[in-house]
């Protein structure tokens, strides 16, 4: 075929025509995210969207197109890198993603994306809608939680008899990819691997081969697209004078690990010690405010009510607020029960359990006691938050840097490396 | 009446495109699909069972639990629960013993909710066992149950819907109700080729009546100079938009029009076939189309060599939807059609080039047919003399809410909105949703805006694609988007993201405004975020899924200003209060 000449944000560039676009341009080095994409599906899938770009003026996915002479294309305009934020953005919101406890974690494309395009925090509320684990089939989980409905396996998983074994069901927000029992048991070993190789997050599990690379070797160790592709990263932090500050911090429904990992500073709590003090803080043992602070690092979303009290004051009492870890972003791990219902979590814990004898034990409540909500509130639900620190937890310079930076405008530029915590 | 699976399909057909008839008839005399049913088939098809549960699950009509000797599906779209929906739910559950979503204890009566089914002039309005029954209020309803429990059939009882054709263009000027004779447009087909037809269309400017207004000629020279022996002509009736019942109507009044617009199509582009596809709300209009199709056959005007032209060959069956708004885009309703899921497909081709089969196919609205067969009838020159100039004809629209006249309403383009609120007697309109709750929203201080097809450049025409529901000042217009955003979370096929979960995220974005929890910056946010669905989403149905809330939130800012200030002291509005109620439980 003949090679066609075409725009990518104003600059030419060749490929054969009728190439995919998303190939097109990754041969020419420019970089388009995409997830449910798979080469040789065709026609393409078009489900995740991420894609999208802006194609001869009008808004539609790359994956779905292909060059031809003249085509004009925007991929990093403003306004397309936000949107492709957002459809990502939206994927985590809408399943529940808890990736310390999976066993994708490292080798997910999910994850990955995230990381690429720079999610610290989603915009969306998290929906916590309660998804099924399927342990039914013979040889894989099916964990619906952490689907995307991408299709790929739908198109990609036959059985010799070249039946499907997965298929959308229902129709709507309750869409989810079904998987017929039957023909999963006729698969080979090979064929259910390649299943969950081809999954782009950990919805389909293999028994006894999820964990199969060790930490260092998954797909995703290490590996940035955006150095591979050359974005340009920020740089060079400017030198003020510093002025002594004032910090409170705190711990919510979190597990103090954020402020464990504060510790680990080393040699640079010198720094710290000389440039800040320290206020309301499980690190002072100061109980309740003395002074108006300049900045609040609230680790922990709200699980009670002296959650929500607590960090009302902390909004009062800080002229900025800083979340940092999972927990205090969206939830994290305590938001494991958001799909259950609070009683049943509570009598699970309290009354069925099995150390407890049946009609000794009750459901904790007095008047001294912090009640218990609904469920867990990200920070952001109950007061305005400025800034956030995502990673479980993120690491002390990655903290200390922002802390630096928020107080003394400090430019910096965070490493890939320094905020992959899988 | 013969079940669905029996009837004749086209010999080049697949088996498998007579899955959704198959599964109709046995959802029909079982009243849900049974397990047994979906191995039968999917031994029949040669495909694994869940490929037979995915098509079951998508189409709602289609049930996996037993819905009852007698399956009653109220209508919950935003007109029925202006016109008291809750009280008529009330009256079901109460007179069946069901539950909204269950069957009662005997399994005599299910009980279901469905969005509109296109009887907004009579509401309330219900489809028990697929029959209409309109203008319901608690008294009736006692009445229908009584007569069902007493072994009366659905078919004997139910109501004949009244077409509520309210007002014609002046000067004799209606094309779709003047008097219809059979064959009149068919025997015009004489006089022309197959060009000259397209050319007819070309110079009266018709464009497409499904709301999208793609001219018409267009679409057909595509499809004529596509090379291929066999080629379809679909006739869209599924028309699912909230608020909309033109077709119904047509479909009801001038069923001969739209077959005859379908022989015309056939006749321009070289088709072979054609199929209407029916949607399942409006099953009880199958036997009047039946009928029609029988009537044209012993006619001579279906068949071989139609209306004496030597070769000229076109057959055309029925096909029935089982619910689902979205297999109204035209991709979808090919899926659907080929027994699959309705999922629409990716713009990779369009339908005239691989349709149906992969065949070349012209997919149409009803009301794009009837405009057809009456513009070759009386010639474009007529034709032409009625709406305004670069918008000629007449359009059908359907109006509901708050007014004394909802009904359908054939006017000429160029009419303003002030005029059309006028004739149909709006009492105090305030807020006025045109096209749909995917379409358009208009305040009253827009009235003296025209309704016509010029929209698309100056931005000041209002182009309507069939519908009208108006709200007066009293209704709450978070209520309204509530509806609508429940609707398309429905509604969505589920394959891409930000339609799917969107729209969910969107709702419950909305459950704030409800609630009172919201402030400025939420508003913003719903703005921002309706934006991003309407550019990422796949097809049509995530594209203009938020075009009511965004457009809501600019055109009535002050509505919302009021409602929702925005706070100074950096706290979120959070109710403590519900969030502990659970917790309360366990005081002692």
């Amino acid at each position: 075929m003949a090679l066609c000449t075409f725009w990518i944000d104003g600059k030419e560039y060749r490929a054969e025509e009728g190439t995919n676009l998303i190939d097109a341009a990754k041969e020419n080095g420019v970089f388009i995210p995409s997830l449910c994409y798979f080469k040789h599906i065709d026609p393409p899938l078009g489900t995740c969207r991420t894609c999208t770009c802006r194609i001869d003026g009008r808004y539609d996915p790359a994956c779905t197109a292909y060059v031809c002479e003249g085509l004009k294309i925007e991929v990093n305009t403003p306004e397309l890198l936000d949107m492709r934020k957002a459809l990502v953005e939206m994927m985590f919101a809408e399943g529940n993603h808890f990736c310390p406890a999976c066993e994708k974690s490292g080798n997910c494309n999910l994850q990955h994306m995230g990381y690429e395009l720079g999610i610290s925090v989603t915009r969306f509320p998290h929906l916590f809608k309660d998804h099924l684990i399927d342990y039914q089939p013979k040889r894989m989980v099916m964990e619906h939680n952490r689907c995307i409905k991408c299709k790929r396996c739908i198109e990609e998983v036959f059985t010799y008899d070249n039946k499907k074994v997965f298929t959308a069901i229902n129709r709507g927000n309750d869409t989810m990819i079904g998987i017929d029992y039957e023909q999963e048991a006729k698969l080979t070993d090979e064929q259910a691997v390649n299943a969950m190789t081809i999954c782009p997050t950990g919805a389909i599990i293999v028994r006894g081969k999820s964990m199969a690379k060790p930490f260092g070797d998954r797909s995703f160790d290490m590996v940035s697209a955006q150095k591979q592709f050359k974005r340009p990263i920020l740089d060079k932090p400017n030198r003020v004078n510093f002025e002594k500050k004032v910090i409170a911090t705190v711990s919510l429904a979190g597990c103090f690990g954020c402020h464990m990992s504060l510790l680990d500073i080393d040699d640079e709590i010198l720094d710290v010690a000389e440039l800040v003090s320290f206020n309301k803080s499980p690190l002072t043992d100061i109980k309740s405010f003395t002074q108006r602070c300049h900045l609040g690092l609230v680790e922990g979303g709200c699980c009670n009510t002296e959650n929500i009290e607590t960090l009302k004051k902390f909004r009062e009492m800080c002229d900025i607020l800083v979340v940092m870890g999972e927990c205090a972003v969206w939830g994290g791990l305590p938001a494991m029960r958001n799909t259950i219902p609070l009683a049943e979590c509570l009598e699970e814990a309290y009354l069925n359990c099995v150390t407890s004898e049946t009609g000794e034990t009750t459901v904790p409540y007095h008047e001294d006691l912090p009640k218990i909500l609904d469920r867990i509130y990200a920070c952001n639900e109950i007061v305005k938050v400025d800034y956030t620190i995502p990673g479980c937890p993120p690491s002390a310079t990655h903290i200390w840097k922002v802390v630096k930076s928020l107080l003394w405008g400090e430019d910096y530029s965070l490493l890939y490396s320094e905020f992959k915590y899988d | 009446m013969r079940t669905d699976a029996a009837q004749k399909f086209f010999s080049i057909e697949p088996d498998r495109s007579r899955l959704l008839s198959e599964l109709w008839d046995r959802q029909l005399s079982d009243r849900y699909i049974t397990d047994e049913v979906i191995q039968q088939l999917a031994g029949k098809y040669n495909v694994s069972e869940i490929e037979i549960e995915g098509v079951v699950t998508f189409y709602h009509f289609f049930h996996r639990k037993p819905a009852g000797k007698h399956t009653i599906y109220i209508n919950n779209s935003i007109v029925a629960e202006l016109k008291g929906y809750q009280r008529i739910r009330e009256a079901f559950e109460q007179e069946t013993g069901a539950r909204i979503g269950y069957t009662d204890p005997s399994g005599t009566f299910g009980l279901f909710e469905t969005p509109c089914i296109g009887l907004s002039d009579q509401e309330p309005a219900a489809l028990i066992d697929f029959y209409p029954f309109t203008n319901l209020n608690a008294l009736k309803i006692k009445d229908i149950i009584r007569k069902l429990k007493e072994g009366k059939t659905a078919a004997e009882i139910c109501d004949a819907p009244d077409d509520h054709i309210r007002f014609l263009p002046a000067n004799q000027h209606t094309l779709f109700f003047a008097p219809y004779v059979r064959g009149v447009a068919v025997n015009k087909l004489k006089d022309f080729n197959s060009e000259g037809i397209i050319e007819q269309l070309r110079i009266s400017e018709l464009a497409g009546r499904g709301g999208a207004f793609f001219p018409t000629w267009k679409k057909w020279e595509s499809c004529r100079k596509e090379n291929s022996p066999d080629k379809f002509i679909i006739c869209n009736a599924d028309e699912g938009e909230p608020g909309t019942f033109k077709d119904r109507v047509l479909l009801n009044n001038q069923p001969g029009s739209v077959l005859e617009g379908m022989i015309i199509a056939a006749f321009a582009v070289g088709a072979d076939y054609g199929v209407i596809y029916l949607r399942g709300e409006y099953r009880w209009l199958k036997k009047k189309l039946e009928e029609e199709i029988e009537h044209f056959y012993a006619e001579g005007l279906l068949g071989k060599n139609v209306a004496g032209i030597d070769g000229f060959n076109i057959d055309i069956r029925l096909e029935i939807g089982a619910g689902a708004y979205v297999c109204g885009e035209e991709t979808a309703l090919l899926e659907s059609m080929e027994g699959k899921r309705g999922e629409p497909r990716t713009k990779w081709f369009y339908p005239v080039q691989k349709g149906y089969l992969q065949l070349p196919t012209v997919v149409n609205n009803v009301e794009t047919f009837v405009a057809v067969a009456r513009l070759i009838q009386v010639g474009s020159f007529e034709y032409q003399k009625r709406g305004i100039p670069g918008s000629n004809g007449t359009k059908l629209i359907s109006i509901s809410g708050d007014c004394n006249k909802p009904g359908i309403y054939e006017i000429e383009w160029g009419m303003t909105v002030a005029e059309l609120l006028d004739h149909c007697e709006a009492i105090d309109p305030f807020y006025i949703q045109v096209s749909g709750p995917s379409g358009e929203v208009i305040s009253i201080k827009e009235k003296y805006r025209r309704i016509s097809m010029l929209d698309l450049l100056a931005q000041k025409d209002i182009r309507c694609g069939g519908s009208f529901m108006i709200f007066n000042s009293k209704r709450d217009i978070v209520n309204i988007l509530m509806n609508f955003s429940e609707f398309f979370k429905h509604e969505s096929c589920g394959v891409c993201t930000p339609c799917r979960a969107g729209n969910f995220i969107i709702q419950r974005k909305l459950e704030r405004l409800k609630n009172g929890l919201a402030d400025s910056s939420d508003v913003l946010e719903l703005k921002s975020w309706g934006q991003i669905l309407r550019t990422t989403s796949r097809c049509g149905l995530g594209r203009t899924s938020t075009n009511s809330i965004i457009q809501a939130l600019e055109k009535f800012e002050d509505y919302f200003a009021q409602r929702f200030l925005s706070s100074s002291t950096g706290y979120r509005k959070f109710d403590e209060h519900h969030a502990v109620e659970e917790y309360e439980r366990y005081k002692p």
